[in-house]
């Protein structure tokens, strides 16, 4: 199982700013080892952030995104103490869902 | 997942049903995705290709898209931070291209009413490239183009 995300949400005026930083590999799949032999691509596909039951970000990710990809966006609302959810799924179907409070 | 499978590939027991769990796993993830994963999309290489794969005509170029946080020289190809805010009214998604990347597409954004547009994260890049931001505004296709230099490339190896 893929290591925990470090999520911040914070209040920033009338919007909530969340910064997400994934631990993943991000294999392009055309990185070659050692060996010379191919490092299969790994990488994360999707990311959905949802807040409420609401979604406030759906992104979908090709191998290009770096190593250990980090993340910032703001959406509008957003209370001290809920939760911020955020999953991804890799194309392995290996998924991590892990959520913040917010301050 | 990894360490497991490599313990179990060691002690040599059960080798067949793991393949056997191994491929059903494959194949049940890759129909998940398949809804999921704009695969065609995510395969183009040049602009024209994106867009017919994410089902738009030719994008206007836009002044109303802002690139923030990126560089104009990027020391590591390998992480290069990229900001794009979009000031174009009801935009419904971003999406960041590399031009010269192998495959162009790095990522797309869709944004919700109510979620600010603009999104930052970080990209390879493998030399020295134009970055491309697509903005899909009220079902019509915006870009933008920044060129960052790249003094050591991410895609190597």
């Amino acid at each position: 199982m893929a290591d925990p995300m470090k999520i911040r949400a914070s209040i920033v005026g009338d919007s909530t700013e969340v910064k997400v930083l994934m631990n993943h590999e991000m294999e392009t799949g055309l990185r070659k080892d050692a060996q010379g032999v191919v490092v299969p691509a790994w990488f994360i596909q999707s990311v959905t952030v949802t807040y409420g039951g609401k979604t406030v970000l759906a992104a979908q990710w090709g191998p290009a995104v770096s190593k250990n990809p980090f993340l910032s966006f703001k959406f509008k609302g957003g209370a001290k103490g809920e939760k911020v959810t955020i999953t991804w799924v890799d194309n392995k179907g290996d998924k991590r869902t892990d959520e913040a409070t917010i301050t | 997942m990894n360490r497991k499978r490599r313990t179990l590939l060691k002690t040599g027991s059960g080798a067949t049903l793991l393949s056997l769990l191994a491929g059903a796993g494959m194949l049940a993830s890759r129909a998940a995705q398949a809804q999921a994963w704009n695969k065609d999309a995510f395969e183009t290489h040049n602009l024209a290709e994106t867009m017919k794969a994410l089902g738009g005509g030719e994008p206007a170029q836009s002044k109303d898209i802002v690139f923030f946080q990126t560089p104009d020289i990027a020391e590591n190809g390998a992480v290069v931070p990229v900001g794009i805010s979009s000031n174009i009214p009801k935009t419904e998604s971003i999406a960041i291209l590399i031009e010269k990347n192998p495959n162009m597409l790095a990522a797309s954004f869709d944004i919700p009413a109510g979620t600010d547009p603009t999104i930052s994260t970080r990209v390879k890049m493998g030399q020295s490239s134009n970055i491309v931001a697509l903005v899909k505004a009220d079902g019509k296709y915006y870009v933008a183009a920044k060129e960052v230099k790249v003094t050591l490339g991410g895609c190597g190896g």
